[in-house]
C-alpha cells in the first residue's frame, strides 16, 4: 500500500493520522505542513498530527470527470461522482478532503472520521478521505462548533 | 488637487468562440477599436498594462500594433488580471508619470473546465492526483455553505443565470444570446452540487482595451469622458475561504472582495447606495449572489428578495451584470475584468443600446474576483 504523498500522514497505513503543522507562537494549524505560519508569519512551526474525527463544514459532489492530473482521468471511461468537502477537525483547522458515501446523504454538521481510500488508476496509490462517523455520539444539526 | 483619470477610449472583440482568429489578434482588434474611439494612434499611448492567461504574453501585441518603445507590463493575476492591469494603468497616470495609458486583456481558452496545475499554486502534486484541483468544487462548496448560513434556497441560483442569458440576448458582443428558463437551468446536469451546468460560465475567447488619460486633458480625446474615480486591488487575509485551499482557518474573516470594494468606495468618496449600475464577478450564479453583499451593494440575506423581485434586472433599482456577465459572455481570463468596465462606460455614456439601463445612470461599479483569493474593484462616474 503506497500513500499518494507520504508527507501527509503519520501511522500509515495501520493507524493513519493526517499531519499538518502548528505554529509554536500563535497556535494556528495548517494542512499540509508548511514551513511558516500564514497567520502570524512566524517560522517557528512544527509537524502536528490532526484529529481523526470532525464535522462536515461544507460539501459538494464532483459530477463530471476531472481532467489530468486526476489519477482517474480516462477520456470516455467510466466515472463515478465523488463527494468533496471541508471537515472541521475539533475547531483547530478545516481540511479539504474527498468524502466517502452516497452524495445524497451529505449534510453540513454531520460527524465524520478519517479513512484511507484507494485512488483510481493503475498505480495502487492510497489517499485520505472522510466518511460519515456512525459511532459518534449525538446527531448532525445545523450548528457547527466554532461557527457564528 | 490630485490628478483625475478618465477613460477616453474603449474597444472590444466580441466574446465567445471565434475560430481562426488568435487571442492576440482579438486583443489587437480591441486595441485598435479603443484607439479609434479616442481618436488617437498607438504612437500616442505612453504605457500599457495587459494580460492573457492562455494566448501568449500580452506585450507580444507590440509586434501587431507598432514597435514604439513604450513601457508595457504583462499582468498575470487569474480572473482578476483585467482589474489588476487597469489598476496599474490608472496608477501610471495618477502618479504623474504619464498622460495616456492603455489597459488591455485578451484570451483564447480551450473548451471545458480550466485545467490548473498544482505547482503553479504552490500545492503538491497529490492535490491534483486525488481530483481536488478543480475550481468548480470550490464554487459548489462556497455557495453551499453560504446558502446554509443565510437560510436561502437554491432556486435563487437559477434566477441569476436566467437573468444573465436574458441580458446576453440583448448584447451583440455576448456569446450566449439565447434566453433559458430557470426551470431548464435547474434541470441541466448537476456539475458541482448545488450548481448545475448552466449556472457556470465557460472559458472562452475575447479581447477588451481601454485608453486612459489625465482627467484635465480628457476633452482632447472625447466629449463624453467617464472618470475612473477609484481602483482598488487586494489579496486574501488569513481566515478567508478561497479556491485551491487544502485547509482553512477555523475562524472566518472578510474576503478580498469586501476589502477591495470598501477601499474603492472610500477612495472614490462615493457609497454603494449611489451605484446606478454594477458588474460583479459571476463565475457561477452563486458568486453573483455572494458578491452582491460582499461588495456592499446589499446586505447578506437580502439577495433572494432583490433577485426574485427583479431589482437586479436592467430596468430594476440595482441593475447587475447588464451585459450578461461571465455567464453569458464566457470567461477569457485576461479580458473579463475589462469587459465589465467597457460595459459600464457604455452605460454611463448612454450607448448600451438594447441593454441600456434607463434613467441616465451616472455611477458605475465593477468587481472581479479570482484565484487564489484576489479582487479588484472600480468606481466610475461621469
Amino acid at each position: 500500500m503506497t500513500a499518494v504523498e507520504p508527507d501527509l500522514f503519520a501511522g500509515f497505513p495501520d493507524a493513519p493520522r493526517l499531519v499538518g503543522s502548528r505554529c509554536s507562537d500563535c497556535g494556528a494549524a495548517t494542512f499540509p505542513a508548511q514551513g511558516s505560519c500564514p497567520r502570524c508569519t512566524s517560522t517557528s512551526v512544527g509537524r502536528h498530527a490532526l484529529a481523526p474525527t470532525g464535522t462536515l463544514w461544507s460539501w459538494t459532489v464532483q459530477g463530471f470527470p476531472p481532467k489530468e492530473p486526476y489519477l482517474g482521468a480516462v477520456a470516455g471511461g467510466p466515472f463515478t461522482p465523488f463527494g468533496v468537502g471541508y471537515v472541521d477537525l475539533g475547531g483547530e483547522v478545516l481540511v479539504e478532503s474527498r468524502l466517502i458515501g452516497a452524495p445524497g446523504s451529505l449534510r453540513i454538521g454531520q460527524p465524520m472520521r478519517l479513512v484511507l481510500e484507494p485512488l483510481p488508476g493503475d498505480g495502487g496509490l492510497v489517499g485520505f478521505a472522510f466518511a460519515a462517523d456512525d459511532t459518534a455520539g449525538g446527531t448532525a444539526d445545523d450548528t457547527v462548533e466554532g461557527e457564528q | 488637487m490630485s490628478t483625475e483619470v478618465a477613460i477616453v477610449g474603449i474597444g472590444i472583440h466580441p466574446f465567445g468562440r471565434t475560430d481562426g482568429v488568435s487571442g492576440r489578434a482579438q486583443g489587437a482588434h480591441a486595441a485598435r477599436g479603443a484607439l479609434r474611439d479616442a481618436g488617437i494612434g498607438w504612437e500616442d499611448v505612453q504605457a500599457a498594462f495587459g494580460g492573457s492567461d492562455a494566448a501568449g504574453n500580452a506585450d507580444a501585441l507590440v509586434a501587431d500594433l507598432g514597435l514604439t518603445g513604450i513601457e508595457f507590463v504583462n499582468v498575470l493575476n487569474g480572473c482578476a488580471t483585467g482589474g489588476s492591469a487597469l489598476a496599474m494603468a490608472d496608477r501610471a497616470i495618477r502618479s504623474g508619470a504619464y498622460d495616456v495609458s492603455m489597459a488591455i486583456g485578451f484570451d483564447k481558452h480551450p473548451p471545458g473546465a480550466f485545467n490548473a496545475s498544482p505547482a503553479q499554486y504552490g500545492l503538491g502534486d497529490w492535490y491534483g492526483d486525488v481530483g481536488m484541483m478543480v475550481t468548480t468544487q470550490f464554487f459548489g462548496m462556497k455557495i453551499q455553505r453560504y446558502l446554509h448560513d443565510h437560510d436561502m434556497g437554491p432556486s435563487v441560483l437559477s434566477l441569476v443565470a436566467a437573468k444573465a442569458f436574458r441580458n446576453g440576448a440583448l448584447n451583440p458582443n455576448a456569446w450566449r444570446r439565447t434566453p433559458m428558463s430557470p426551470e431548464a437551468i435547474a434541470g441541466s446536469p448537476m456539475l458541482s452540487d448545488p450548481l448545475t451546468k448552466y449556472m457556470f460560465c465557460s472559458p472562452a475567447e475575447g479581447g477588451v482595451a481601454l485608453v486612459l488619460a489625465r482627467g484635465d486633458i480628457a476633452h482632447r480625446y472625447t466629449d463624453r469622458p467617464v472618470f475612473l474615480r477609484s481602483v482598488a486591488m487586494r489579496t486574501r487575509h488569513y481566515g478567508t475561504f478561497e479556491v485551491f485551499s487544502p485547509s482553512l482557518a477555523p475562524e472566518r474573516v472578510d474576503g478580498p472582495t469586501v476589502v477591495a470594494a470598501a477601499a474603492a468606495f472610500e477612495a472614490a468618496g462615493i457609497g454603494p447606495s449611489e451605484v446606478d449600475v454594477a458588474q460583479v464577478q459571476d463565475t457561477e450564479s452563486g458568486a453573483e449572489v455572494m458578491h452582491m453583499a460582499e461588495t456592499g451593494l446589499c446586505k447578506h440575506g437580502e439577495q433572494e428578495d432583490l433577485i426574485g423581485s427583479g431589482a437586479t434586472e436592467i430596468g430594476g433599482s440595482l441593475p447587475i451584470n447588464t451585459d450578461g456577465g461571465c455567464l453569458a459572455n464566457g470567461e477569457p481570463i485576461g479580458a473579463s475584468g475589462l469587459r465589465q468596465v467597457y460595459e459600464n462606460v457604455l452605460q454611463l455614456r448612454g450607448d448600451a443600446g438594447d441593454h441600456q439601463v434607463p434613467g441616465d445612470p451616472r455611477v458605475g461599479f465593477t468587481h472581479v474576483y479570482g484565484a487564489p483569493g484576489i479582487s479588484a474593484c472600480t468606481v466610475l462616474s461621469r
